[in-house]
């Protein structure tokens, strides 16, 4: 196996983007990231996309994205895991460049949400429940958050307001981000007053939807002495675990156990622990996720998610800096791109490029994407030298 | 709406069937073959009771398409008292307040009915809180 590095890290702004198709948005991602690598040609092209199919009516997205960017001729396939299909479509470059099979690959996440009415994309989204037993009987995809929501405040004696600094501090981290969904801070009471969407979630434990792309370069380090010259940020940990795709059916609903076996494999193959993390770009999908996913890395103990938050420990000189270019709340979730986001954030922190919420001294930095309600869970470990 | 995708669920959609692994003796709903518990093949039919407690639940006002007449509506998630849960809806609560832990049984009612030419309803089970027997 071959070491691999990230040469090269490409975004869209994350909005509306009415004037932008699916292969515009993912084209403009991939050329940044070309042109941050200081390369035109590349042996493969991985596009991760969740619902081009049905939102876009697009598939193909192999061919039709390489083709876009100039990158005809290129091996090109899509990847799709969901909300995770970013992470995914990137852990499918890193093999391919581990395993000697590629040398230089394109990995490119996109959604582009704003093309098919609400109901549709809910209905969309619902798809990566199970179809049979979840969604057949109108659960949407927040419902089912919101299901695992009200259990654990019920078990573990939290209130709503005790999740409200997950939300505050990514719309606070994204203020600094000019390819944020939002740039607006969030207030306690602002948190508070927030409608109600699907109790007890309301709009502000919510992710926003948007149409966005980011993509990076990856390459073998054994190479890197043949591009122009970046800080070596390598790849040393690319994990998955998947668990059953209907919550119901989970063990313990409330526990990510996908999340959980894909982290500690990363952190073997990293040789890490939590305590070494600078920075971890988690899936904050809705503030309920934030605080599974902190317990199941082993940041906090079970139940005790909220905690962190509440002592202040993710915020950028806390103990486990997290969303610090303003997560899924306030960068915005463009389902299919978010995992690529989480990447090029990381890698962004690593170099010393994040502006206003730099970590200081960030060396290792991990994310964490998780598709579906929590069946398809993938962890990278990051190492800048 | 797809028709054979539900029309082939009827057993479990109207009556709750799953199955009973032979080798651990846990109840699986819905049947799957493979044993989640102990991993061996299980294909023996057990019918449950329809009788459980509410796990967790919310209310949907903003639903996918094809339920937004119903909405509206309670979700939640049953634990059923020979072990497994189950995702449904609610019905027939009323100005109820919905509990976790609150007893309820299954009820056949429509889930989904088709807007278009062919006129298609999807019925399968919801839940209901038990009624209170008179003394």
């Amino acid at each position: 196996m071959r070491e691999v590095a990230v040469l090269g890290i490409g975004q869209t702004p994350i909005e509306e983007h009415w004037e932008k198709s699916l292969r515009v948005l993912a084209g403009e991602a991939a050329l940044a990231a070309l042109q941050d690598a200081g390369i035109s040609r590349v042996d493969g092209v991985f596009v991760g996309n969740m619902m081009a199919g049905s939102a876009n009516h697009q598939q193909q997205l192999g061919a039709y994205i390489a083709d876009w960017a100039g990158l005809r001729y290129a091996n090109a396939l899509h990847v799709e895991t969901a909300c995770s299909s970013g992470s995914a479509a990137f852990r499918a470059g890193v093999m391919a460049v581990a395993s000697g099979v590629l040398d230089v690959v394109l990995v490119v996440g996109v959604e582009k949400m704003s093309d098919s009415p609400g109901d549709e994309i809910t209905a969309e989204l619902a798809t990566a429940a199970d179809a049979d037993w979840e969604s057949a009987y109108g659960v949407s995809f927040v419902a089912l958050n919101a299901l695992i929501m009200r259990r654990y405040m019920h078990e573990y004696g939290w209130q709503h307001e005790h999740f409200a600094l997950f939300s505050i501090n990514s719309h606070q981290n994204a203020l600094h981000n000019p390819y944020a969904r939002f740039h607006s801070p969030l207030s306690l009471q602002e948190y508070l007053k927030a409608p109600m969407v699907t109790p007890p979630i309301n709009l502000m434990d919510a992710s926003p939807m948007g149409d966005g792309a980011a993509a990076a370069v990856l390459v073998p380090v054994e190479h890197l002495h043949r591009f122009p010259p970046k800080p070596k940020v390598r790849v040393v940990a690319s994990t998955a675990a998947t668990d059953t795709i209907a919550v119901a059916s989970r063990r313990d609903p409330l526990w990510l156990s996908a999340a959980e076996r894909s982290a500690r494999q990363a952190y073997a193959q990293a040789g890490v622990g939590p305590n070494d993390i600078d920075v971890f770009e988690l899936h904050d999908a809705f503030t309920i996720m934030s605080a599974l996913s902190l317990e199941a890395c082993g940041f906090a103990e079970r139940g005790q998610g909220p905690r962190l938050a509440l002592e202040g420990e993710i915020q950028i000189g806390g103990r486990i800096p997290i969303c610090t270019r303003g997560g899924l709340k306030a960068r915005g979730h463009p389902v299919g791109a978010t995992g690529m986001y989480q990447i090029v954030e990381v890698v962004q922190q690593l170099r010393g490029e994040a502006g206003e919420t730099q970590v200081e001294g960030a060396k290792i930095g991990m994310t964490q994407n998780i598709g579906g309600s929590g069946s398809n869970i993938i962890t990278h470990i990051f190492r800048v030298d | 709406m797809e028709i054979p995708r539900h029309w082939r669920l009827k057993q479990q959609r109207y009556a709750l069937v799953g199955e009973v692994c032979p080798h651990c003796e846990e109840k699986i709903f819905p049947p799957r073959d493979v044993c989640p518990y102990c991993g061996n093949e299980a294909k023996t039919q057990f019918t449950f009771s329809g009788r459980g407690t509410v796990f967790s639940f919310t209310t949907l006002t903003e639903a996918p398409a094809g339920f937004e007449q119903a909405a509206p509506y309670t979700v939640a998630l049953v634990k059923l008292e020979e072990g497994p849960v189950i995702t449904a809806q609610l019905t027939d609560l009323g100005d109820r307040p919905v509990e976790i832990g609150m007893p309820v049984e299954m009820v056949t009612r429509k889930i989904r009915a088709e807007d278009e030419a062919r006129g298609v309803i999807l019925y399968g089970y919801k839940f209901r809180p038990v009624m209170e027997t008179p003394k």
